[in-house]
């Protein structure tokens, strides 16, 4: 459903203000979006004003310093802090990125960090992505081939064929682009979204896979596919820099195609 | 764990507007634009089947800044749709994906839609010698 505003419980209050910098040079400031379930209040945005000559470049480093220095409380998601794993993927300076990539110096003026849009929030910047994982679990995210590999070999591919997943397979599944898209969050109990379409054409487009029939089948829907209508905040926002519009209109395509 | 109403993080109140999402919505609104725009168009009509007098009324209201505001809106409306319905066909055949094209074209509709809704409103208040 539209819903364009908050619900009551949702409406962003003002937090506290920390100044750490202590009179530095070069400083920035952080407003950073906090929930605490245990205290039964509405969300805030805290601000903290860091020394930026003792932070790292990244907008990772500073809510880390943020927790080690200044408020231990402060949750978040993080792992491998070189974009490779998804964990850190925030809404940072209006756009959804991974904050592990995102350089602090990018940013002009403040810095606002919010979970990822339109999720339920668990704590602080954690947002509850169970709903967006059982929809890449229902594109059914494996190889499926009813034929028998060859005998003592994996299923080899020509280069071409190959070729033809590139830019498909390198998806980190931190669902930047389907928190982006508006489509997503007034249908996202139906719509699969951008990332976990992706995700399934990753597998039709694969010449090893026998199974695109099903594939296309599951997805010939009003809602499960064709709620995207080419806004293109997915291709836009991607931090891998791939693009879940066109793997879309890839599907929509083998749609038409196989009538 | 106590069960708690988790909020509902923020999406339309930070999401940055940009040329992708921007011209997506304006894309629905000059739809509903275009809805309001052939309701005034069939009124037009009708009362001009019905007869002068009645006719006098619309085209009167028609003629008045508002009237004239409505149908400006009406014009864009069309415009915007027409060309944008263009870019929308193209991404149809999967051809201009890329980002770089998507903005390129998202410009060419801002400009193409612009310029013509200003010229046909030239060129109909110069054959009405109103230039």
């Amino acid at each position: 459903m539209v819903e364009f505003n908050l619900p009551a419980n949702s409406k962003v209050g003002k937090g506290k203000t920390v100044n750490s910098a202590n009179g530095a040079a070069r400083t920035k400031t952080f407003k950073v979006y906090r929930w605490n379930p245990d205290d039964g209040n509405n969300p805030v945005v805290d601000t903290f004003v860091i020394d930026l000559d003792r932070c790292g470049p990244m907008v990772l480093d500073a809510i880390i310093m943020i927790k080690n220095e200044i408020d231990p409380t402060l949750t978040f998601r993080r792992s491998c802090r070189e974009g490779v794993c998804g964990s850190c993927a925030m809404n940072i300076d209006g756009t959804n990125t991974l904050a592990c990539t995102k350089a602090t110096e990018d940013v002009s003026g403040d810095v606002s960090i919010y979970p990822l849009p339109h999720l339920p929030v668990i704590k602080d910047l954690v947002g509850d992505m169970s709903m967006f994982y059982a929809q890449y679990a229902s594109v059914t995210p494996w190889l499926q081939a009813d034929s028998p590999p060859p005998e003592g070999q994996e299923r080899l591919q020509s280069r071409e064929d190959r070729a033809q997943i590139d830019g498909l397979w390198e998806c980190i599944l931190c669902a930047c682009c389907s928190t982006s898209c508006p489509s997503y969050w007034w249908n996202g109990e139906r719509y699969l979204g951008p990332a976990a379409l992706l995700q399934a054409y990753r597998w039709i487009a694969d010449s090893r896979d026998e199974a695109t029939g099903e594939r296309l089948d599951a997805l010939e829907d009003p809602f499960r596919l064709y709620r995207c209508h080419t806004i293109m905040n997915c291709t836009k926002t991607c931090p891998k820099s791939l693009n879940p519009a066109k793997a879309i209109a890839e599907i929509k395509k083998k749609m038409l195609e196989r009538r | 764990m106590a069960q708690v109403e988790r909020p509902l993080s923020p999406h339309l109140q930070v999401y940055k507007p940009q040329l992708t999402s921007v011209l997506s919505i304006l894309h629905r609104i000059t739809g509903v634009g275009l809805g309001v725009g052939t309701l005034l168009l069939a009124w037009w009509l009708v009362s001009a089947a019905y007869g002068p007098d009645h006719f006098e009324v619309s085209q009167a209201f028609i003629a008045s800044w508002f009237g004239r505001l409505l149908l400006f809106g009406f014009t864009y409306s069309l415009f915007y749709h027409l060309c944008n319905g263009i870019r929308h066909l193209f991404w149809d055949a999967g051809w201009g994906f890329e980002l770089k094209a998507a903005y390129s074209s998202g410009w060419l509709v801002v400009i193409a839609s612009i310029g013509l809704t200003v010229a046909s409103w030239i060129a109909g208040y110069a054959s009405g010698g109103a230039l």
